[in-house]
């Protein structure tokens, strides 16, 4: 797509001036977006309007552009953007452009190109052979790479709203503990179910993201996220140290952080058993080593290790061991879960504050995104911290995961 | 009483094509033309009693006797014109002098912006029009608008013969209008339509908005329009104006009659 915006300018509404250059774009067939109507509040003040004009071909635009020029369509100048080298390792030039997590293009030698991966509080810099632009995190630039600056030459698009009527097509960080679940958790399945069968056929390979804290073992959900892992709905799993050791800790102990999950309360000893579960799984290497040699033989961690889930474990302060694969140098850690985004369409944040929140910083607004938790602070939180496209749940994560693994089949 | 600014018309001829009804093989007749313009101005005077202020004519200008389209005058300031052909570009000086020399505070719009003055601005009170795509250009409104004030509705002229607003539309005194629905595109006269009632509106037939028949200057109840247009006439009696033809034939050479002879001062 082509596009130009344009502004009109003057009594633009009344004398049926802004209804003629919006029939004339359609006429033509090119389409467009009322970016900004500023009506005049006394009846002698002018309007203003910013129209964002689309067309299939340039030659079209252009027809498009003279058609309506002397109806008062004014082309808004446009400038390439600004870059300044990098001066140092690791430090941005002076008004660096800030992104957020919107699609975004800059301008370069009179082209519109886009930044790939759109991720919020990034800077963008600029490659001229090939040309590209992408979005880097301020401790990874390079002393004289080329950081867009300033404002000039940079587009951000807001956010389409999804063609699939469902929850997420409202897109609202609504969070309240009233709304009703089922519907909700009915469109997220859906969504699973669709991204399943787009792989299913080949149709590129999509992901369903699924960042979980601890929580959902205590509380009940593991065995109904396991079936919905082993059934092939989840590809990418972020979670920290304690999600995969008391999950291992319940495969070999039966137990969660000492607490029987069958008879519900502490065994003899029972709080010793997940350091010796993370002492083991170090002893044998890793956790697909757990696995695949049949120590852990069930749950989470045995159902992603089967079905290839990509999983990052982020370290934190408090971690026992901890296991082998957790990244303990958090900016190693942010990469890695960084690099396993891209074709991740559907995101589903579960009980935990911290992998919620660090995941929603790294995801596109693009991508339909639900938070449940029984804390109303933490889906709050999020759309506080800007991923506004997320869908709040505030509900028990063992009942939401149950509930969810029912909607895809699950008879448990 | 109504002050209106003319131009005799010593220099007026057809020496250049800028309409479709200029054609220097078809020249003006100078004795009649002064004689016609003479004529103008008595029926103003003696008849709509009008007060009438006179601009020196300049050798080389024949269109300054249009005076029309020398500015936008409104409560002390003056907007003047930015002429779109070359030819008239030249009389904007001699007006800007007669303006400013009249006390009023000149204020000259970007040259870019092309705009015909008076010709292509017209209006009630409460509102103006503004004629475009043929002389003006349609984003010198929004610049009017602010420096007036005022709220001025672009409607969009269509039919190159008649190329000013003035031409083919008349506001009169008591908020009736006369026009040319034809030389409008259709939003303009949806526009029209709505800020006039329809029995406040006469369509001008075609034979007589050939005629100029809008081209009328009004003067409380006494409306001056060209001979030749006894429909327009008969409306004009039947809603309590005073009409009163003049042969301006040999203007009309030109593309301009009793209203392009004028500039309403007030």
């Amino acid at each position: 797509m082509h596009s130009q915006t344009i502004t009109l300018q003057g009594h633009i509404i009344d004398s049926l001036i802004l209804a003629k250059v919006l029939d004339t774009i359609v006429m033509l067939g090119g389409t467009f977006t009322l970016s900004e109507v500023t009506v005049g509040t006394q009846r002698e003040d002018t309007s203003h309007a910013t129209i964002r004009i689309e067309a299939p071909t340039t030659e079209l635009l252009q027809d498009i552009l003279t058609a309506i020029q002397p109806h008062g369509a004014v082309a808004e100048a446009e400038q390439d953007c600004t870059v300044v080298p990098a001066p140092a390792d690791g430090i941005l030039p002076e008004d660096f452009y800030a992104t957020s997590h919107l699609a975004t293009q800059i301008r370069w030698q009179g082209n519109w190109i886009d930044v790939r991966q759109p991720e919020m509080d990034l800077a963008i810099v600029v490659k001229t052979t090939p040309l590209s632009a992408h979005m880097i995190p301020m401790g990874s630039v390079k002393q004289g790479d080329l950081v867009v600056t300033g404002r000039q030459g940079i587009r951000v698009f807001p956010l389409e709203r999804p063609k699939e009527r469902d929850v997420f097509g409202f897109m609202e960080a609504q969070v309240s503990s009233e709304r009703p679940h089922r519907h909700i958790i009915a469109d997220v399945a859906k969504r699973m179910k669709a991204i399943q069968q787009c792989r299913q056929e080949s149709n590129g390979t999509p992901k369903v993201l699924f960042a979980g804290g601890p929580a959902i073992i205590h509380a009940g959900g593991r065995e109904a996220l396991a079936w919905i892992i082993e059934s092939g709905y989840i590809h990418v799993l972020f979670c920290g140290n304690a999600l995969a050791a008391h999950d291992m800790e319940a495969s070999l102990y039966g137990t969660s952080l000492g607490y029987s999950l069958g008879i519900g309360r502490s065994v003899p000893h029972g709080h010793e058993h997940h350091l010796r579960t993370i002492n083991r799984v170090r002893e044998l290497g890793s956790i697909q080593q757990a696995v695949q040699s049949g120590i852990v033989k069930e749950g989470i961690m045995a159902a992603c290790v089967r079905q290839g889930v990509r999983m990052v474990l982020a370290g934190t302060i408090r971690d026992d061991g901890p296991l082998p694969e957790v990244i303990t140098d958090s900016i190693k850690a942010q990469e890695a879960m960084r690099s396993a985004i891209p074709g991740v369409e559907l995101a589903l944040l579960v009980a935990s504050t911290l992998h919620a929140v660090a995941t929603g910083n790294l995801l596109p607004a693009s991508v339909p995104t639900v938070c449940v938790d029984i804390n109303p602070a933490v889906p709050t939180k999020l759309s506080d911290r800007g991923s506004f496209q997320a869908v709040g749940l505030v509900m028990d994560s063992s009942s939401f995961l149950r509930e969810l693994a029912r909607e895809l089949g699950w008879k448990g | 009483m109504s002050r209106l600014l003319m131009c005799p018309p010593d220099y007026f001829g057809i020496e250049y094509e800028i309409n479709p009804w200029m054609r220097v093989s078809n020249q003006s007749d100078g004795d009649r033309a002064r004689t016609q313009w003479q004529a103008l101005t008595r029926v103003l005077e003696d008849e709509a009693g009008a007060k009438l202020e006179f601009m020196e004519p300049v050798p080389g200008l024949p269109d300054l006797v249009f005076t029309a389209n020398a500015s936008v005058l409104h409560e002390g300031k003056a907007v003047p014109s930015r002429f779109r052909h070359p030819e008239r570009q030249r009389e904007e000086r001699h007006f800007i002098d007669w303006f400013t020399k009249k006390g009023y505070e000149v204020i000259k719009l970007d040259a870019e912006l092309y705009f015909e003055g008076a010709g292509d601005v017209l209006g009630f009170p409460e509102f103006w029009f503004g004629g475009y795509r043929q002389r003006t250009d349609i984003r010198a409104y929004d610049k009017l608008s602010t420096i007036f004030s005022k709220i001025i509705l672009p409607v969009e002229l269509v039919d190159q013969r008649f190329y000013h607003l003035d031409t083919c539309l008349c506001p009169l005194s008591g908020g009736e209008l006369l026009y040319f629905p034809p030389a409008f595109d259709s939003y303009a006269q949806t526009v029209i339509a709505a800020h006039v009632e329809q029995s406040k509106r006469f369509a001008v037939p075609s034979p007589e908005a050939e005629r100029f028949a809008c081209n009328a200057v009004c003067v409380d109840r006494h409306v001056v329009l060209p001979t030749g247009c006894p429909e327009t006439m008969a409306w004009l009696n039947q809603h309590g104006y005073i009409p009163h033809p003049v042969d301006l034939d040999e203007f009309l050479k030109a593309g301009g009659s009793a209203k392009c002879l004028t500039l309403a001062l007030d």
